[in-house]
């Protein structure tokens, strides 16, 4: 896309302003971001509330799903026998761990005096499952560093992250700073890693809203994207194809921050898994390196330790959070006017090329996630978002320079319901502007409009990103 | 428009306001700006005064823990023991002015983390069995000086369950783990004269005794009259807003809370680690108390003498069929937490059928919550009042 002139942003504003007092256009974005499953509170538990389309019956299983999200899972043997079988190697006790209150966890604190969960390192090395297409994992590592064991076992190594400082200056001469982290594996405790090891950070995001991701038809995510940007607007939007154990066959990827996971039960039972070292049985083995001896030798929690029916459970509840409302949205007396002004801007500057603002909800099997009309401002599909943000690590059809488009619900909630906010793969951008700056690839033009802009048309789209 | 209600319950809703308008021949019916004023100010003496009932039980708790640090026996612990309970009965109640942003629970300054966290997981504290050098308390590496800063810091570090402060914080160092079916935890005494990081455990006890009734009066000072506090923002805030608040309260209270979190996944689960109060068995105690705080709102009839038109009167003047129905949904959910047999715990043994009549009494109890809160959404919007409950 190439950058709009100024004055065709001007022009645009000013037709757009004109248009809206019509019939048939929005007055201003819609505060019902995820349709009927929102709910109009931006309190510290915002993220954490069941949506409120819920049968009695799905309420009583969402309940027991908050419970299991939210315990701390525990060395085997224990008596409460429910609940053990932590690791043996592992990033975090609970789920809650790193989602806390369903939110947003923190890369570590550079100054080591705030202890923050959330941040994990994914390993592989090149090449692909021959028959999945899924990463090889490190033959001594597996795919995951997990930084923490149980009693008598050896955690795998610990997150190194080297910090150089950026310096930039927005189109008026303001000057910025960004942070740009670099991560290495310290103290590996079963010899090096692979001498050609890939390395992704991965920040733990809010989870409002999975269900209505998933129950969007594939089909129409499937529509809006152009691989070999056929419309020449510098903006591909590519579909990632991934393995789906449930079925044993390529299905749309659509969670993780490279859509790597096709459901929301197989990203739950990946980070049951992969973060906590909970089996299931989508993952009946524990995740033991063939050099890891302890690890393997370690008493398990049961065969496995998350039986499916507490599986199914936890997934309910994770696709049934409900969405918050925006703040300051729609046409009413709460309508902000900067609010609207920044949502007009976050189209003209091109943002909505990839962070597309509205879907239908298809056919689901929870009625509440039926049929919706949704918000989330994001297309689903991967984008090259240029080596700055790269990880170099592909995963199934992503590339290293490749992310999925994140949604954006729940955005400006993020601090009231997580004391801070760090946005990005890898928690870097301190704030919603550094998010933005960070933006290249297919991402930069929309990025050199904003840092372009004025200030003060700055802070307004500032201000509707801190309104979803 | 903005769905927060199930399109069947508006409808219902919507049912009810048109049969009590046609049954009044009017819609005039609602009640005056006078009535409304006192309610909330009767409202807000309320609050101040359950606090303050609260906070004076937890003053007695205080010194009977101090009293049993400082002389550890078996019979120093059972009185700290007795006083917990007792302290706790108080506070129960108070969770219905909870879930609007009050000062229980406001955003920033809110203390309801601190104090009534749970699930907890024991661990985080002490030690359990299997793990004798589990918790903080058996880690003076880590944390060398046990104070007040130093557990408030660590409250839900690194995960929900690891909460080291308040009420069930307290209870764990009074009782231990329940280990048995028919009786709750049995901490010897001697964990506070002989045992490893005794004299730790005793400053954590302490400590977290201490923490609590300073966040207690600081809620008592938040409702205190005389101005300058939440109370004065509270009144001042106009009657629909006040109504919307307190509302709000007994509804979440009632379903997501009581009838959710702390009964149905318990039951469900069958898993003590979900029971309220799991090491000192209180827990239907600790509902009772729960279920009282919401009867106190709607009949606007407090610990401490204070009374006065509550919400059931409100709604009485809107729509006397409504009230009347609300009246007797919460006299059957009271009689039906009341009917649950202690422990609680020997309802959730794997094995005891679903037809037990102990497993009865909770399902019964979770179902008559479920009811009144659909009835307390109801009250609300004959009231002109829209409330957002799970």
């Amino acid at each position: 896309m190439r950058r709009p002139a100024r004055t065709a942003i001007l022009a645009a504003a000013a037709l757009t302003a004109a248009a809206a007092c019509g019939p048939g256009r929005p007055a201003g974005p819609a505060p019902d971001l995820g349709g009927e499953t929102t709910r109009d509170d931006a309190t510290l538990n915002a993220f954490g509330l069941p949506a409120p389309n819920l049968t009695n019956e799905q309420r009583r299983l969402f309940e027991r799903g908050d419970s299991l999200f939210t315990q701390n899972w525990v060395t085997a043997p224990a008596s409460t026998d429910a609940r053990d079988g932590l690791g043996p190697t592992f990033n975090a006790q609970s789920c809650s761990s790193c989602h806390l209150r369903d939110g947003r966890g923190a890369p570590p604190d550079p100054a080591g005096e705030q202890a923050r969960l959330g941040l994990l390192l994914r390993l592989s090395v090149p090449g692909a499952d021959p028959v999945t297409g899924a990463p090889v994992g490190d033959p001594a590592y597996g795919g995951q560093l997990q930084d923490r064991a149980v009693l008598g076992v050896e955690p795998e190594g610990r997150i190194g992250i080297d910090y150089q400082t950026i310096e930039g200056a927005y189109g008026d001469g303001a000057r910025y700073e960004l942070v740009a982290p670099t991560y290495r594996v310290l103290d590996p405790a079963f010899g090096p890693l692979a001498p050609d090891i890939l390395i992704g950070p991965r920040l733990a995001p809010q989870i409002v809203g999975m269900g209505l991701l998933e129950a969007v038809p594939a089909s129409d995510i499937l529509a809006a994207a152009d691989p070999d940007d056929a419309d020449g607007d510098g903006i591909s939007g590519r579909a990632n194809m991934v393995w789906d154990a449930r079925t044993g066959g390529p299905a749309l990827g659509r969670f993780g921050w490279k859509a790597n996971v096709a459901t929301v039960e197989q990203q739950a039972a990946g980070a049951f898994h992969g973060d906590i070292g909970i089996t299931s049985g989508l993952h009946p083995d524990q995740n033991c390196p063939p050099p890891q001896s302890a690890c393997s030798q370690a008493i398990d929690g049961g065969r496995p330790e998350l039986p499916d029916s507490r599986l199914a459970t936890v997934t309910l509840y994770t696709r049934t959070l409900a969405v918050p409302a925006m703040r300051g949205a729609g046409d009413g007396a709460d309508a902000d006017a900067g609010v609207r002004a920044g949502w007009e801007l976050f189209e003209q500057i091109g943002c909505t090329s990839c962070h597309t603002p509205t879907h239908r909800t298809g056919a689901a099997d929870i009625a509440a996630l039926a049929d919706q009309t949704i918000h989330p401002y994001t297309d689903l599909l991967l984008h090259d978002m240029g080596e700055g943000l790269a990880d170099g690590r592909p995963d199934f059809g992503a590339t290293g320079r490749e992310w999925r488009t994140p949604p954006l619900w729940g955005l400006g909630l993020i601090d009231e319901v997580n004391g801070a906010r760090f946005l990005l793969h890898d928690g870097r951008a301190r704030t919603i502007e550094e998010a933005i700056l960070w933006h290249g690839g297919e991402g930069e033009a929309a990025r050199e409009a904003f840092r372009l802009l004025p200030a003060d048309d700055r802070r307004k789209l500032v201000a509707f990103l801190e309104a979803l | 428009m903005k769905l927060n209600t199930p399109l069947p319950l508006l409808a219902a809703t919507l049912a009810v306001l048109g049969l009590a308008a046609a049954a009044c021949g009017s819609d005039d019916s609602s009640p005056d700006q006078a009535t409304l004023d006192a309610a909330v100010s009767n409202y807000a003496s309320g609050v101040h005064s359950s606090y303050l009932v609260s906070l004076q039980s937890a003053v007695a708790m205080d010194a009977a823990i101090d009293a049993f640090v400082e002389a550890p026996s078996a019979r120093s612990l059972r009185a700290a023991r007795q006083a917990w309970l007792v302290a706790r009965d108080d506070y129960g109640p108070t969770e219905a002015f909870r879930f609007y942003g009050g000062p229980i629970d406001d955003s920033e300054t809110g203390t309801e983390g601190l104090i009534n966290a749970w699930p907890l997981d024991e661990a985080y504290i002490d030690y359990v069995e299997g793990a004798p050098g589990a918790g903080i308390v058996n880690d003076p590496g880590a944390f060398p000086a046990i104070d007040a800063d130093l557990l408030v810091s660590l409250n839900e570090q690194g995960g929900e369950a690891n909460v080291s402060t308040g009420w069930h914080a307290i209870e764990f160092l009074l009782w231990g783990q329940d280990l048995s079916l028919d009786g709750p935890g049995d901490r010897p005494y001697t964990d506070y004269t002989t045992a490893a990081n005794a004299d730790r455990r005793a400053d954590y006890l302490a400590t977290a005794s201490d923490l609590l009734v300073t966040h207690l009066r600081e809620l008592v000072e938040a409702w205190a009259p005389g101005g300058g506090n939440y109370r004065a923002e509270f009144e001042s805030a106009g009657s629909n807003e006040a109504l919307r608040r307190i509302i709000t309260g007994i509804g979440e209270l009632s379903r997501g809370e009581l009838a959710g979190e702390r009964m149905n996944v318990a039951y469900s689960e069958r898993s003590q680690e979900d029971e309220h109060s799991c090491f000192s068995d209180n827990t239907v105690s600790d509902i009772v108390g729960n279920a009282r705080g919401i009867d106190m709102v709607l009949t606007g009839s407090y610990p401490g003498g204070v009374s006065g038109p509550g919400v059931l009167d409100l709604v009485r003047v809107a729509d006397p069929d409504l009230a009347n129905r609300l009246s007797s949904e919460i006299t059957v959910s009271m009689g039906a937490v009341r009917a649950i047999p202690s422990p609680f715990d020997q309802h959730l043994v794997d094995g005891v059928s679903d037809d037990d009549p102990g497993r009865r009494s909770v399902l019964t109890g979770i179902e008559s919550l479920e009811a009144q809160t659909d009835t307390i959404v109801d009250a609300a919007e004959a009231l002109g009042v829209t409330i957002n409950v799970s």
